[in-house]
């Protein structure tokens, strides 16, 4: 079991960089489909609701291997510039997991935006602040703040979720155990080293959300 | 009230009998994504040379058989945990799988080889038309130096937990960029699409694709066998589990002699794969 902990490690640090760039992204899409699901058009926030509903509706697997198997099958984009980033394992998880949490995230945001008090926004406007100082000073912060707890467990979930890359070829912790127990026939040793390092990190992530939920979250 | 205990003690009473039916059968596991080997029809039905094999050989046994579906990748845990008691599943005969579980006699052998889409610039390169790594030598020496030259750099494609895999990570071709697969489906897609520059596999496993899909999947280079690529492919059984091993053992050489296998392997390879 020691000897296969270096091999395993070596699979986190991709797990970890696949974890962070895709909460990344996810944030920032987020973050744009939440402001498009507020719209009062209802075109845009049809078409905002339409994508979480897909991202939240289908299995990631399902994501991932239509976006790495998928459109590499179209020849008109497999002669594109796009070829570059989709011929890449990597680049294709990152766009499906960051899609994924994306969607998540928006619904998150938006039920936060939507549970803000009127008082708050009115009183901001009886005092002369603009609709623009209104919601970056005064709506982005409450909401980011309510979604703290929510956000936390989806970072855990999509933890989980980078598990998928694996069959993709990539070699994340999930694909490092996978070849553990190809080599040596012994699936409960692989498995359950990689599953302690998973709940690890798991372990790291809860504190770290805890921490800034005591410091910068709601006091009730 | 009544109903409900009804249901349940039926429900249960039922999965007592699916559980114990099967106890004095030969299960034997198989993958159903490796054709010509083992596949699937399309309806969802398990076929190939090694399912054909394997009625002939529970017969010559005089036992009955099941035929269960399991993944490459957990083939070997599946048998020691005693998911089922033979494995058919196109496995080669190495010492690194002996040193878990026991084969019986080889059945069939087929060479590997190396597969590009046309047009690939490996497509001109000069190698013998087959290598055999137990022979070794100067012209196996001069062939892996070609190979190694001219993969160097490549992205190379393979399933996870083969022989193949084992030869490209054996360090005797040299640096490439290898990238392996759960499904020899999956290898065969991302060749296709061009995320391979090379993929490696048994020779048939290409031509099937190519044949079926119309994608023009070529071999190069030499074809492969002996060393890493094993002995043959043989029935795997549980190390304790010597009865059975003989058993097989016994019937493979009935199948054998009265040219069982050879008709079976002419139809599903194309030509006489037995051994």
């Amino acid at each position: 079991m020691i000897s296969i902990f270096p091999s395993l490690l070596s699979g986190a640090v991709i797990t970890l960089q696949l974890l962070v760039s895709s909460m990344f992204f996810g944030l920032i899409i987020g973050l744009i489909f939440a402001i498009l699901r507020i719209n009062k058009n209802p075109i845009i926030n049809k078409f905002a609701y339409g994508y979480s509903y897909f991202f939240r509706g289908t299995p990631l697997l399902v994501q991932l291997y239509l976006i790495y198997y998928g459109l590499a099958n179209i020849e008109l984009l497999r002669n594109s510039f796009f070829w570059v980033i989709i011929k890449e394992p990597y680049w294709c998880a990152i766009i499906a997991f960051s899609l994924n949490t994306g969607a998540y995230t928006s619904e998150i945001l938006r039920s936060a935006f939507q549970t803000i008090k009127k008082g708050y926004i009115e009183a901001a406007q009886s005092l002369g602040v603009t609709k623009k100082i209104t919601f970056y000073r005064i709506q982005l912060p409450i909401a980011i703040k309510q979604s703290l707890p929510a956000y936390g467990n989806e970072i855990i979930l999509m933890l989980k979720g980078t598990s998928l890359a694996s069959v993709i070829t990539i070699m994340d912790l999930m694909g490092e155990a996978r070849k553990v127990n190809v080599l040596t026939f012994k699936p409960f040793e692989a498995f359950i080293t990689a599953g302690i390092i998973y709940l690890f990190i798991t372990f790291i992530i809860h504190n770290i959300i805890k921490y800034l939920e005591k410091k910068y979250g709601f006091q009730t | 009230m009544n109903v409900i205990k009804n249901i349940f003690l039926t429900v249960l009473l039922s999965l007592f009998l699916i559980s114990t039916s099967s106890a004095d059968k030969i299960k034997i596991g198989t993958e159903g994504a490796y054709p010509p080997w083992n596949s699937k029809d399309a309806s969802g039905k398990l076929i190939g040379f090694e399912v054909e094999l394997a009625w002939t050989l529970c017969r010559y046994i005089g036992q009955q058989c099941e035929i269960v579906e399991q993944d490459w990748d957990g083939m070997i845990p599946a048998l020691t945990s005693k998911k089922f008691d033979a494995i058919m599943a196109g496995m080669s005969i190495t010492d690194e799988r002996m040193k878990t579980i026991n084969f019986s006699q080889g059945y069939a052998d087929e060479v590997a080889s190396l597969a590009v889409m046309k047009g690939s610039d490996l497509e001109g390169i000069d190698t013998p038309e087959a290598v055999n790594l137990n022979l070794g030598g100067s012209s196996v020496n001069k062939a892996m130096k070609t190979l190694t030259s001219a993969l160097s750099g490549k992205t190379v494609c393979t399933q996870i937990g083969t022989i193949h895999q084992n030869f490209l990570e054996s360090g005797d071709v040299g640096k490439i960029n290898l990238k392996t697969y759960k499904t020899q489906d999956e290898v065969n897609l991302d060749l296709s699409n061009g995320r391979c520059d090379v993929a490696l596999a048994a020779a048939v496993a290409f031509t099937d694709y190519a044949e079926k899909s119309g994608d023009a999947v070529v071999l190069v280079g030499p074809t492969f066998s002996g060393g890493a690529f094993g002995n043959g492919v043989g029935v795997g059984i549980r190390k304790d589990d010597t009865k059975l091993l003989k058993a097989f053992n016994k019937a493979i050489d009935k199948a054998r002699k009265d040219g069982h296998i050879s008709r079976i392997a002419i139809k599903w390879f194309g030509f006489d794969a037995s051994m």
